[in-house]
């Protein structure tokens, strides 16, 4: 019965050719005809565009059949019981065995890392680990808590700056600034946070979005307070007791530093979630009027998921800082926002290890995509797109979270 | 299946309304609503559509603001606090709590976890607590799951506890609705329309339900369109159309009075239980 679902009719060859043809007349101008202006001579490459239309048509076919494939399946499982409902990683997950020896695998590689590839990779890992600390500070704002904030990036800059401009007029070392700016940056969560409460949804990442550029346009023009778009160099790197490193040393000493950063990230952020405030912040993104009948502070509940999202980010920022000993207005702007919301949707809204993942793929990406020389960001969008139509949920979604009734033993993962 | 008046009811009250008044810009949704509850009573408020009995319970709840008017609710210790103006989390707090007329659960997750929610205003563990996770935060966690698969157990909803509330079938998630509105260990009981949409096997249940939780002293006010079991189940109805309060009584006297059939039915016809 499966086979017969599974096969193409006219009406899917029709589509497909139809769809071949649309993309070979989209990609004339830019394919097909190249011009000389020196030699004022035009060529033309048919041959690209039956590449282009060949590969549309093949596409489409595919998604069609792919199409065909999801329908049947969905009807298999309606039929079969629900609860079978589970991913082939989450049933490996659940195995003890295997998830212990991924768990030392992973560490192993994480240790491992510096020392085996070379400063420029460990760098980009830095990078990565930057944002897979943003990715899961926003996914407390947006994962867990439902509202869409489109300005993370200016705690991010907040974090950034406050070390820049605590180490340029008082001196204060890295290791000082990190837990100042973590508070000043959830402190500008909070004010942040006191206009919007009444909004949700569009209106509310229309107003984060303005508080981002606010952010970033104070510092590009006050002059006086940020030293403006040239922004403020020679930020010192992390110390280490007082001892000097070289340049690669302190970079390895950086990757160190953000793993573990990381990883009390994750622990943070999971003990935050199953908690008495993480189930308020899943009940508000479900459903706010419910919520205060319930009981919950609307007002309190979101502030909190507001000065803590920006927490991680402000700290984010004074790694960045000292990451690249420099900073300016440049480095926060709205795309910035935009890639780690992306982490967060990627990842699955509300799953730490999808966020994870979701920032070591986006970061990692288009980094070993450069091969692609002209071409990277185009498949970038690609490989986006392609997440998002074959897994719209996320590449993990979140847990389900149960409990053992008796109340005697509460699981702690 | 008619009880007796003053069964567990005493006429200490435990809520009283004054005067209350509700404007929409010109429309008048309640007009000097008056209305009286006694401890361990199960009222029932019935009207005909529009005549405000939602909005009597949003005015209630801290959902709206009422344009005028007195609320009070007599606690058990003997306090008085007056509602007015006080934001709906810390009404609950108070310990009025409610069910929707369209169900508002949280959808997407499990049985248990909305129960749970319940009890977030009567636990304490803040930021701190959560992430160190000591003693105090654990035993309230472990408590907040007992004592809410404990509801559930009540309510029959044990079998389903890390089922996702959205998948529950309608009148399961209607009974969720009130194990949820229990864990905030309500003095009052609000229920929107509880039996809406329900079959009369179901009804039958919440029927069951609603009496098993007056007998353990908890005071019910419902609004409900199934006159069956408004008449069946209730020690006292009032009476709303326009924004007023028409007529109160017992069912019996409800029934007779002329107002109410006059309310229903336009004048003339005569109003029974169907």
């Amino acid at each position: 019965m499966a086979r017969r679902t599974m096969r193409l009719n006219g009406r899917d060859i029709g589509s497909a050719l139809l769809t071949a043809l649309w993309f070979a007349f989209l990609a004339l101008p830019f394919l097909a005809v190249k011009i000389n202006p020196v030699e004022q001579t035009v060529t033309w490459r048919w041959h690209a565009i039956i590449y282009v239309a060949l590969a549309a048509f093949l596409l489409s076919l595919g998604g069609s059949l792919y199409r065909q494939y999801r329908k049947a399946h969905l009807a298999r499982k309606s039929q079969n019981d629900l609860s079978s409902e589970q991913s082939l990683f989450g049933r490996l997950w659940a195995t003890r065995k295997i998830r212990l020896s991924l768990l030392a695998a992973l560490t192993a590689a994480a240790i491992t890392f510096p020392l085996l590839f070379s400063t420029y990779q460990t760098n980009i890992m830095i990078t990565a680990l930057i944002y897979v600390m943003l990715g899961l500070g926003l996914n407390i704002v947006v994962g867990v808590a439902g509202l869409l904030d489109l300005g993370y990036v200016a705690f991010y800059a907040v974090g950034a700056y406050s070390y820049a401009l605590l180490n340029l007029h008082f001196g204060i070392g890295f290791w000082s600034a990190l837990p100042i700016s973590a508070l000043l940056a959830a402190f500008f969560g909070v004010i942040l946070g006191f206009p919007v409460l009444r909004l949700r949804g569009d209106y509310l990442a229309i107003v984060t979005l303005g508080f981002g550029e606010i952010i970033r346009l104070i510092l590009e023009n006050w002059n006086a307070f940020s030293k403006g778009p040239s922004g403020i160099a020679n930020i010192p790197r992390p110390g280490f007791f007082g001892l000097d490193l070289t340049l690669e040393g302190a970079i390895i000493y950086l990757y160190y530093l953000m793993l573990g950063l990381v990883l009390f990230t994750v622990f943070v952020v999971n003990r935050l979630q199953n908690s008495r405030i993480g189930r308020a912040w899943f009940a508000l993104r479900e459903d706010e009027i419910a919520c205060q009948a319930m009981g919950i502070d609307k007002t309190r509940t979101k502030l909190t998921a507001f000065a803590l999202g920006a927490t991680w980010a402000g700290m984010a920022g004074v790694i960045f800082a000292a990451k690249t000993t420099f900073v300016n207005p440049a480095s926060f702007t709205f795309l910035e926002s935009a890639i780690i919301l992306c982490i967060v949707v990627l990842g699955g809204m509300g799953s730490i290890i999808g966020v994870v993942l979701a920032a070591l793929l986006l970061i990692l990406l288009p980094e070993y995509l450069r091969p692609l020389a002209d071409y990277r960001m185009l498949a970038f969008g690609a490989v986006l797109v392609a997440m998002m139509v074959f897994r719209p949920q996320g590449l993990v979604s979140r847990v389900r979270r149960t409990y053992v009734p008796a109340g005697k033993n509460i699981p702690d993962e | 299946m008619n009880r007796q008046e003053g069964q567990s009811t005493s006429d200490r009250p435990v809520l009283e309304v004054m005067n209350l008044t509700m404007d929409f810009g010109g429309i008048r949704a309640l007009d000097g609503f008056c209305l009286r509850l006694r401890q361990g009573e199960i009222a029932a408020l019935i009207g005909p559509n529009g005549a405000g009995k939602t909005t009597f319970f949003n005015c209630l709840t801290g959902m709206y603001l009422p344009t005028r008017g007195e609320l009070q609710l007599f606690r058990p210790d003997g306090a008085t606090r007056r509602l007015n103006g006080l934001r709906p989390d810390k009404i609950t707090e108070q310990g009025l709590a409610r069910t929707f007329q369209n169900i508002r659960l949280f959808p997407r997750m499990t049985v248990l976890e909305n129960v749970m929610i319940g009890r977030h205003c009567r636990t304490r563990a803040g930021v701190l607590g959560a992430i160190l996770r000591g003693p105090a935060a654990r035993r309230e966690e472990k408590d907040t799951v007992r004592i809410s698969s404990r509801i559930l157990e009540k309510i029959g909803l044990a079998g389903q506890l890390n089922e996702f509330a959205g998948n529950l079938p309608y009148g399961a998630q209607r009974r969720l609705e009130i194990a949820r509105a229990l864990a905030t260990e309500p003095l009052i009981l609000l229920l929107d329309e509880p039996a809406a949409g329900m079959n009369p096997q179901e009804t039958r249940e919440l029927d069951e339900l609603i009496c098993r939780l007056r007998d353990e002293g908890l005071t019910i006010l419902l609004i409900e369109h199934d006159m069956k079991l408004v008449m069946s189940l209730s020690d006292h109805i009032f009476v709303m159309d326009y924004g007023r309060k028409i007529a109160e009584g017992t069912p019996a006297e409800v029934r007779r009075n002329p107002e109410v059939i006059k309310a229903y039915l336009g004048e003339e016809e005569s109003f029974g239980p169907a």
